[in-house]
C-alpha cells in the first residue's frame, strides 16, 4: 500500500470522524447506540454497494448514471420472479442478471459507438427505467414474502449475527471488490485505463473487453443494491432509485476517487457512503429540515473534491 | 573554458563583463529557491540586455523550469532580486508577469483551439465598443502583429486548430507581442517543428532582436543554441555553471559544463553480429516500406516531422490499420493488435511520453510492469510486493532517479520518466525493441545512459541472444551514431537502409527534404 493511498484514505476518515461527532454532540449519546448504528448500516447497503460497482468504473475513467434505474429494474424482476412461484435464490440471482444484461448494453454502447459513457448511461438511464415501468406496468409488485425480505434485518431468523446478512454481503463484495482492484491483472488494468487509455492500448490492454466487463460488473452490483432495496420494500418497485445514481458517485467522489479516471479506493467510497448516511439521519434525528440536509451534503462533496485538488497541488 | 565572469564581446561589440555595463532589460540576482530539502537553485544570476539573445541550457533538473517559473510569477523565490529595466520585479501571479512585459511560450502551447487567430492574439484586452467586440479592429490588430512577425499569410480569421504546430507557435508569439512583451521567454520552441520550421523560426528569433527584445532562449540542442544565441549561461545543479559569449565557446566546452565532465563517448559501440532475422516488412502500406531487421542489429529511420515515420511503427506493431503489404515478427506473421505484438516480444515506445508512453498518475511500478503482470502472481492475481521489488531492481539497473517504486511517474524529471518507459520494455525482455524518438526531450547525461543501454542491448554476447532495435529519431548524430543502418522517410515513403559508417548527417538530411532521390542508396 502506497503512502499517497494511506493518506487518501486518511482524510477520507477524519471526514468521517468529524461528521460523526458533530452530529454526534447535536443529536446526543443516543447517536451511536448500537441499534442507530446499525439502522445507519442499513442505510448505506444500498448505496454502498452500488457504489462498489461505480468504483471500478470510475477508476477506468467512466462513469454510469443508469445505476438508479437498474436498481428499480432489479426490484422489479424479483418480484415478478417470486410472483411467478420461484424461489428467492433464483429470483436474487435474475435481478442481478438483468441487471448485468443492462451494463452489458452499456459497455457494448460505449465501446462500439465511441461515445462517451456520460451520454450512453443517460441515455440507458432513461430505457432502463422505461422498461423497468413497462415490465411492472406502471405499478409497485406484490411478492409473497420470502427471506429476502430478511435482508437487511437484524435478528431474522433468530441468528446471532451481530449484523443483519445483507450489511455482510456489502462487507464481503467489498473485500472482493477491493482485491480485485489492487491484486488482479484486471484490477492494475483498469487503473491503466483509467489514468491513460493511449497508453494501455499501446501496453497491450484490451481497452475495449476490460470496458465491457467493467459496465457489466457495475451493472451487476446495481442490481446486488436491487436485491437490497427490494428486502427493504418488500415489493417491486420501479420508480425506487430515482437520483440514486448520483448519491452513488458522490460516495465515490467524497472517497477520493476522480472522475477523470485512475483513482479511487473501495474503503474511501464506502466511508464516503457512510458520511452521507450520517449526514442525513444527524440531520433527521435531530429535526432538521430536509434542505439542511441538502446543503450539508452538497457541502460534502465539494468540500471532499476541493480538499483532494489542494493535496494535489502540493504534492 | 571559459569561466562565467569572463568576459567576451556581443555580436553588437559593446563591452561585457562581471556585471553589465549597458543596463540590462531584465536581469536575475541570487535567485534561491528550495522544495523541502532538495535546493532547486542556489543563487543563481542571470541578465539579458535589449536585442539579445540569451541561451539558457543545462539538463533536466538543473533548475531551468524552476528558474523560468519565479520568471514568470509562477513561483516567488526565497531570496534574491529580479529587475525589469532597473526597476524591481517581484511578481505574485503569473498575470502580474505578464503586465510587467515577460512573456513565456511552454513547450505546450496554450491556446483555445476552437478560437480564431484574432481571438487568440487579443484574449483578454479584445478591443470592445459598448461592451460589443469590435471584430474590424480585432482583425486589424492581429494582422499587424503577425506582419510584424512577418508572417502575414497566418488568417487572423482562421480557427487555430486548423493550423500547423509552427503556426500555432507563431500565434503564440503573435499574442506576447501584441501585450507588449518586453522579455520573450522560449522554452524549448524547436522540439515540435520540422526542419523548415525551425529555420523560419530563428528568422523570426532575428528579427525580434533587430527590434530590440530581449530573448531567454531554452533549449537541449546545443546545435541551436549555437546558431541564435548572443551568450548563454549553463545552469547545472541549480547553480550558475558556466556561460559566457557563445562564439568563443564549443559545443563540447558546452555540454562539458552542463555534465560537469567531458562527455567521453555519447555513442558506444560494442561489438555486434547480425543474427536471425526478427522483423520482415514487405511493402508495408502506409510507408511504402519495405526492409529486413536481425538480430544485433540497429536501424534507424530518419526523416522530418511529419514524413509518416510514426505511423509506419505504429502500423507494424498494430495501432493503426496496415491498408496493404505484410509484416512478420519473428514467426509470426500478419497484421496483429497490441497485445499479440507484446506476446511475440515486440514492444513499442511512443514518442509522446505524456499522450502516450505513461500514465501520469499511475506509479513507477505499475508504468514500469503493466505489459507483463504475470510473474507476480498465479491466476490472474498481482502482488503489489513482487512487483515493487521487480520495479525497484529496474529503478537502481537504470538509476533512475525517483522516491521509490511507488511514486507516481508524473513527478519524475522528463529524461527518468522516459527511462521507465523504455524500463517497460526491458521488463517485458522484448526481443524486438520499436523505439520511436527514445531521446526527444531529455537531459544529455540520461540520453548518453539510453544509448549505452541500447548499445549493450544488441551487443554480442555469449549466452544471450541479441535484441533487435528499430529506432525513429529526428537527431540525426544519434542516428548516425547509434544505428548500423539507417532509411530515410520522405513524404510517406520509405527509401533504402544506407550503413550508417558510411553516410554523413548530411546526405541523410538531403534524402529528407526530398533534395535527393529516397532510394538511391547501394
Amino acid at each position: 500500500m502506497t503512502a499517497r493511498a494511506l493518506v487518501d484514505r486518511g482524510s477520507t476518515l477524519v471526514g468521517l470522524v468529524l461528521v460523526a461527532a458533530i452530529f454526534g454532540a447535536l443529536v446526543g449519546p443516543q447517536f451511536f447506540a448500537p441499534a442507530n448504528l446499525e439502522l445507519m448500516a442499513r442505510q448505506t447497503a444500498i448505496v454502498g454497494m452500488a457504489a462498489l460497482g461505480m468504483t471500478m468504473v470510475i477508476v477506468a475513467g467512466g462513469i454510469d448514471l443508469s445505476v438508479g434505474s437498474v436498481i428499480a429494474l432489479s426490484t422489479v424482476v424479483i418480484a415478478l420472479l417470486l410472483k411467478g412461484h420461484r424461489g428467492p435464490w433464483a429470483a436474487a440471482l435474475g435481478g442481478v442478471a438483468a441487471s448485468a444484461i443492462c451494463g452489458l448494453a452499456n459497455g457494448l454502447l460505449i465501446t462500439r459507438l465511441r461515445v462517451v459513457p456520460f451520454i450512453v448511461t443517460l441515455g440507458t438511464m432513461l430505457v432502463v427505467r422505461g422498461a423497468a415501468k413497462g415490465l411492472a406496468d406502471e405499478r409497485r409488485i406484490e411478492a409473497p414474502a420470502t427471506w429476502l425480505n430478511d435482508l437487511l434485518r437484524s435478528g431474522a431468523h433468530g441468528t446471532t449475527a451481530i449484523l443483519p446478512p445483507g450489511i455482510w454481503l456489502v462487507i464481503g463484495l467489498a473485500l472482493l471488490v477491493s482485491g480485485v482492484l489492487g491484486y488482479t491483472r484486471f484490477g492494475r488494468r483498469l487503473f491503466a485505463i483509467g489514468s491513460n487509455e493511449r497508453m494501455a492500448r499501446l501496453c497491450g490492454v484490451r481497452v475495449e473487453r476490460c470496458k465491457v466487463a467493467v459496465y457489466a460488473a457495475a451493472a451487476a452490483f446495481a442490481g446486488a443494491g436491487g436485491v437490497l432495496q427490494f428486502s427493504k420494500l418488500s415489493v417491486g418497485d420501479p420508480t425506487v432509485a430515482v437520483g440514486l445514481e448520483l448519491d452513488v458517485i458522490a460516495a465515490v467522489i467524497i472517497g477520493g476517487g476522480s472522475l477523470l479516471g485512475g483513482r479511487g479506493t473501495v474503503a474511501g467510497t464506502l466511508v464516503g457512503a457512510t458520511i452521507m448516511t450520517l449526514i442525513q439521519i444527524g440531520c433527521s434525528q435531530k429535526g432538521l429540515p430536509n434542505w439542511v440536509q441538502q446543503l450539508v451534503t452538497g457541502g460534502i462533496i465539494i468540500g471532499a473534491v476541493a480538499l483532494d485538488r489542494v493535496r494535489s497541488a502540493r504534492s | 573554458m571559459k569561466g562565467p565572469a569572463e568576459a567576451g564581446h556581443s555580436g553588437r561589440g559593446s563591452p561585457e563583463g562581471g556585471h553589465d555595463v549597458e543596463n540590462p532589460r531584465f536581469e536575475m540576482r541570487g535567485i534561491k529557491k528550495t522544495f523541502g530539502a532538495t535546493v532547486a537553485l542556489d543563487g543563481v544570476d542571470l541578465s539579458v540586455r535589449a536585442g539579445e539573445v540569451l541561451a539558457l541550457v543545462g539538463q533536466n533538473g538543473a533548475g531551468k523550469s524552476t528558474l523560468m517559473a519565479i520568471l514568470a510569477g509562477a513561483l516567488a523565490s526565497d531570496s534574491g532580486a529580479m529587475r525589469i529595466d532597473g526597476r524591481r520585479f517581484t511578481p505574485r501571479s503569473p498575470l502580474e508577469s505578464r503586465r510587467a512585459g515577460i512573456a513565456t511560450i511552454y513547450q505546450e502551447l496554450s491556446l483555445a483551439p476552437h478560437l480564431s487567430v484574432m481571438e487568440n492574439i487579443l484574449l483578454g484586452m479584445e478591443p470592445a465598443r459598448f461592451g460589443l467586440l469590435d471584430w474590424p479592429r480585432m482583425r486589424d490588430t492581429a494582422a499587424r502583429a503577425l506582419a510584424e512577425l512577418g508572417h502575414d499569410e497566418i488568417d487572423p480569421g482562421a480557427r487555430v486548430e486548423t493550423l500547423s504546430v509552427a503556426a500555432q507557435q507563431l500565434v503564440e508569439i503573435a499574442r506576447a507581442l501584441a501585450s507588449g512583451c518586453r522579455v520573450l521567454v522560449l522554452d524549448e520552441p524547436t522540439s515540435s517543428l520540422g526542419r523548415d520550421d525551425v529555420a523560419r523560426l530563428f528568422a523570426l528569433v532575428r528579427r525580434l532582436k533587430a527590434q530590440g527584445r530581449a530573448i531567454v532562449y531554452i533549449s537541449h540542442f546545443i546545435e541551436e543554441v549555437k546558431a541564435i544565441a548572443d551568450r548563454f549561461v549553463v545552469l547545472r545543479d541549480g547553480r550558475h555553471a558556466g556561460g559566457g559569449d557563445i562564439a568563443a565557446a564549443t559545443p563540447d566546452a558546452i555540454i562539458g559544463m552542463m555534465v560537469g565532465r567531458e562527455v567521453a563517448d555519447l555513442f558506444p559501440r560494442s561489438p555486434r553480429r547480425r543474427g536471425a532475422a526478427i522483423l520482415d516488412v514487405d511493402g508495408l502500406e502506409p510507408g511504402s516500406a519495405t526492409f529486413t531487421l536481425h538480430r544485433g542489429e540497429i536501424l534507424g529511420i530518419a526523416g522530418l516531422i511529419g514524413a509518416g515515420r510514426t505511423r509506419l511503427l505504429r502500423t507494424i506493431f498494430g495501432l493503426e490499420p496496415v491498408r496493404r503489404g505484410h509484416v512478420r515478427i519473428a514467426t509470426y506473421s500478419g497484421a496483429c493488435p497490441p497485445d499479440e505484438r507484446w506476446k511475440q516480444g515486440a514492444g513499442l515506445l511512443s514518442e509522446d511520453r505524456k499522450a502516450e508512453g505513461l500514465a501520469p498518475g499511475l506509479t513507477v511500478a505499475d508504468n514500469l510492469t503493466l505489459t507483463r503482470l504475470d510473474p507476480f502472481g498465479p491466476a490472474g492475481l498481482v502482488s503489489p510486493a513482487r512487483q515493487h521489488e521487480t520495479a525497484r531492481r529496474w529503478i537502481s539497473t537504470l538509476g533512475i532517479r525517483c522516491a521509490g517504486a511507488a511514486q507516481a511517474a508524473a513527478e519524475l524529471s522528463g529524461g527518468n520518466q522516459q527511462k521507465v518507459a523504455l524500463a517497460r520494455l526491458l521488463h517485458h525482455d522484448v526481443d524486438l525493441l520499436i523505439l520511436d524518438e527514445p531521446t526527444r526531450g531529455i537531459d544529455v547525461a540520461s540520453k548518453a545512459q539510453i544509448y549505452a543501454l541500447i548499445d549493450a542491448l544488441v551487443a554480442d554476447t555469449p549466452g544471450r541472444p541479441a535484441k533487435a532495435v528499430l529506432v525513429v529519431s529526428s537527431y540525426l548524430p544519434e542516428l548516425v551514431g547509434l544505428c548500423d543502418r539507417v532509411a530515410v522517410m520522405c513524404r510517406g515513403t520509405l527509401g533504402a537502409a544506407r550503413d550508417a559508417t558510411r553516410v554523413t548527417e548530411h546526405e541523410l538530411m538531403m534524402a529528407a527534404t526530398g533534395a535527393e532521390a529516397p532510394s538511391s542508396a547501394p
